[in-house]
C-alpha cells in the first residue's frame, strides 16, 4: 500500500520533470500547482501530528504557518540567511518556539477551549504582523525577497523548486519515524483516552507539548516554503481561511494516517485548479459541496466502494474470491499494524475468540 | 510498620454533599482488603481520590510513608499505585498488544522514545507475551480492542494495570457485567495475583469479597462505617442493617437496644 503510494508519487514528480523540460511555458502553469501541493501537504501533515495523533483540534495553525513564512522572507530580504534550506530549518525552529509557548494554553481545556485558543492565538499573530510595518510591511506585504541558490548550488528557480520539493521528503520521513514510534503510540492512546492514559503512568502534558511543538515547526517550514517560492509575505498568510482551509484539507484526505494530509492536498488544489477553471466565481461551492458529500457519506463507506469496485475488477480478472468488505478488513488491518510487534511475536493464531462468545 | 496505603482524614465534597467524609483507611502490605458499602456510599470516589482523578477537599494520602496528596495521577502510577475501572477505560483503537505494551514501555521509561520503532526492544515484548498469556489474551492481540467481546476486555482492564507492576493495586468491581462464564476466568486472575502485591477490591458481589478478602471496610454514606476481620464484619448486624436496606438510625438503635 504504502510503496505504490510513494511510486505513483515519484514518478508523477519525475513525470513532471520531464514535462517541464519539454514543455515549460505551459507546464510552468503546473510547477505552480506542484509547489502549491508540497507547502500545503507539509502544512496539513503538521496538522495531522496534532489533530489526527494527539487529539488536539486548532482553528489557528495558521499562526505558525504565517510565522515561519514572515521569517523566511525576512531572512532573504535581510540577507541574514542566505542559504534556502536553512533558512526553511530556521523559521521553522522559530515557529516551533511559539508552539511551545504556546502549547501550554491549548492544554488547558476541551475542544472548544482550544478551538477559541488556537483561532485567538492566530488572530494575535496577524494584528501584531499588520501592527509592526517597519519590519513586515503591514498590510502591503513584504516585498523584495530574493532567494539565493539551493546550498549556494541550484538557482532557485522553476527546476531549483522541484529539486527542493524533494527535500520535504525527508520530513515526511521523520514524521513517519515518530508517529511509529513508542512516543507516537502513546499520542494515540492519549487521543483514545487521555484518562487512563495518565493511569498507566503517562505524563500527558508533555506528549501534548512536544508533539504541538513538533506540528508548529513543519508549519512554520511550510509557511517559509511558500515565502521562499513566492518571494512574498503579506498578512494572509496569518489568516483564518488558511487554518480552516487545511482542516478542509486533512478531512478530505482524512486524518491519522500521515498521508491524509499529502492526499488531501494534492485533491484539494488539483479540485481548485479544476473547478475554478470551470467556473472561477464559484468553485468554493464546489469544494463545500465535495465536503459535505464526504462527511455525509463517510469515508470508510468510500474506501468500502474503492475496495468493492477493486475486488470486482480483480475477480473480472483474476476471479479472486475476496469481497470488497474483507479486503477493507485487511487494509484496515494492515495500518493498524504498521506499528510494528508483529515481526517479533511467532505464535500468531488465527483462531479467533476461543471460547470467548457468549 | 507503615501501611502500603494509607488516608488521613480523607474528605471530598461535591457542591454541599460530602461524598466521602473524614475517611482515615489502612491498607496493610500484602493485605487482600475489600471496600463494601451500598450503592452511592462513595467507594468508587475513594479510588478516585486515592489515585489523583478527583483532587481531595480536606485530608492526606501516605503511599509506602510518602505524602502523595498532590502528586499528580501519573506521578503516583510510577510510584507503584495502579487501578482497574469499574466501567472500562481502554484505548479502543488500539490492540491488546499496543496497550499493554504501552503501559510496560512507559514503566521502563521507553514511553517517549521518538527515534525507535516501536516493538523494536525486546524486554517490552518479551513482557508483553508474558502478560497477554497470563490473561488469556494471546489469542486476540491483534485485534482492535473495541471490537473484543466484553468478558475479554474486562480480562485486558486488569491487564493493563498488572502491566504497570504495581505495588498497591485497586480493583473497581473487576467482575462487574462479565457473564457468568467468564466469571471464573476474571476471579482466578485476581485471586492469582502476587502476594506482595497489596489489593484494594470494590465489589458488590458478596461471595467474591469473603472468599478474597482477609480484611474488609464498609463505607456508609462516604465515612467508614465499620473496619475489621471478614468474620467479624459478617456477624456485625448493623451491616447486614445497611445492606437490608433498613436505615441507618434504625440499625443503630437495635445495636444500642441489643447492648443495653
Amino acid at each position: 500500500m504504502e510503496y505504490a503510494f510513494w511510486v505513483a508519487a515519484f514518478t508523477s514528480i519525475f513525470a513532471f520533470g520531464g514535462w517541464l523540460a519539454e514543455l515549460s511555458s505551459f507546464f510552468s502553469n503546473r510547477h505552480l500547482i506542484l509547489t502549491e501541493i508540497a507547502w500545503l501537504g507539509l502544512f496539513a501533515l503538521s496538522l495531522d501530528l496534532i489533530l489526527g495523533y494527539a487529539g488536539i483540534i486548532s482553528l489557528g495553525h495558521a499562526a505558525f504557518f504565517g510565522l515561519g513564512s514572515y521569517a523566511a522572507a525576512l531572512f532573504a530580504k535581510h540577507a541574514i540567511i542566505n542559504e534556502p534550506v536553512l533558512a526553511l530549518i530556521v523559521s521553522g525552529c522559530i515557529a516551533a518556539l511559539l508552539g511551545f509557548a504556546t502549547s501550554f494554553l491549548v492544554l488547558r481545556g476541551a475542544d472548544l477551549t482550544r478551538l477559541m485558543v488556537t483561532l485567538g492565538i492566530a488572530l494575535i499573530m496577524r494584528e501584531i504582523a499588520n501592527q509592526l510595518p517597519d519590519l513586515t510591511g503591514g498590510a502591503d506585504g513584504l516585498q523584495g525577497v530574493t532567494i539565493a541558490p539551493v546550498l549556494g548550488m541550484f538557482a532557485f528557480d522553476i527546476f531549483g523548486h522541484v529539486a527542493y520539493v524533494y527535500c520535504l521528503a525527508v520530513l515526511f520521513l521523520l514524521a513517519r519515524r515518530i508517529v511509529y514510534s513508542p512516543f507516537g503510540l502513546s499520542l494515540r492512546a492519549v487521543k483514545g483516552n487521555p484518562l487512563r492514559s495518565s493511569l498507566i503512568g503517562m505524563s500527558i502534558n508533555s506528549r501534548l507539548i512536544a508533539i504541538y511543538t513538533l506540528a508548529a515547526f513543519y508549519a512554520g517550514v511550510a509557511g517559509a516554503l511558500l515565502a521562499q517560492t513566492t518571494a512574498f509575505a503579506s498578512l494572509d498568510v496569518f489568516s483564518f481561511e488558511r487554518s480552516a482551509d487545511l482542516l478542509l484539507v486533512l478531512i478530505i484526505g482524512g486524518a491519522g494516517y500521515l498521508y491524509g494530509g499529502l492526499i488531501g492536498a494534492v485533491i484539494f488544489k488539483l479540485m481548485q485548479d479544476w473547478i475554478a477553471n470551470l467556473t472561477p466565481q464559484y468553485w468554493q461551492f464546489w469544494i463545500g459541496l465535495v465536503l459535505v458529500l464526504i462527511v455525509l457519506i463517510g469515508r470508510e463507506r468510500i474506501g468500502l466502494w474503492f475496495a468493492m469496485a477493486r475486488s470486482l475488477a480483480a475477480r473480472a480478472l483474476h476471479s479472486s474470491d475476496k469481497s470488497g468488505a474483507s479486503l477493507l478488513r485487511e487494509q484496515r488491518n494492515e495500518l493498524h499494524h504498521a506499528s510494528r510487534w508483529n515481526g517479533d511475536i511467532d505464535h500468531r493464531s488465527e483462531a479467533r475468540r476461543s471460547g470467548g462468545d457468549h | 510498620m507503615t501501611a502500603a496505603l494509607e488516608t488521613i482524614g480523607l474528605e471530598k465534597h461535591f457542591g454541599g454533599i460530602a461524598a466521602v467524609n473524614q475517611l482515615s483507611l489502612a491498607i496493610a502490605k500484602g493485605a487482600r482488603h475489600a471496600l463494601i458499602g451500598p450503592n452511592g456510599a462513595g467507594k468508587t470516589t475513594v479510588i478516585n481520590l486515592l489515585t489523583g482523578v478527583v483532587r481531595p477537599s480536606a485530608g492526606r494520602i501516605v503511599l509506602e510513608g510518602e505524602d502523595i496528596t498532590k502528586l499528580d495521577t501519573h506521578k503516583r502510577v510510577q510510584r507503584g499505585l495502579a487501578r482497574t475501572f469499574q466501567i472500562n477505560q481502554l484505548f479502543l483503537d488500539l490492540t491488546p498488544l499496543e496497550t499493554v505494551g504501552l503501559a510496560i514501555s512507559e514503566r521502563m521509561g521507553s514511553g517517549s522514545h521518538w527515534w525507535r520503532l516501536v516493538g523494536s526492544s525486546p524486554a517490552v515484548t518479551e513482557e508483553i507475551v508474558d502478560i497477554l498469556a497470563q490473561f488469556h489474551l494471546s489469542d486476540v492481540m491483534y485485534e482492535r480492542t473495541g471490537n473484543l467481546p466484553y468478558g475479554k476486555q474486562r480480562l485486558l482492564e486488569i491487564a493493563l494495570a498488572i502491566a504497570c507492576r504495581p505495588r498497591v493495586l485497586l480493583l473497581d468491581e473487576p467482575a462487574a457485567g462479565v457473564p457468568d462464564a467468564e466469571r471464573h476466568e476474571i476471579l482466578a486472575t485476581v485471586a492469582a495475583l502476587p502476594a506482595d502485591v497489596s489489593v484494594l477490591l470494590i465489589e458488590h458481589d458478596m461471595d467474591i469479597v469473603f472468599s478474597f478478602a482477609d480484611r474488609i471496610s464498609v463505607l456508609v454514606n462516604g465515612a467508614l462505617f465499620i473496619d475489621g476481620a471478614p468474620e467479624d464484619v459478617a456477624r456485625d448486624p448493623r451491616v447486614k442493617a445497611v445492606y437490608l436496606g433498613e436505615s441507618l438510625n434504625h440499625a443503630v438503635e437495635y445495636e444500642t437496644g441489643r447492648v443495653g
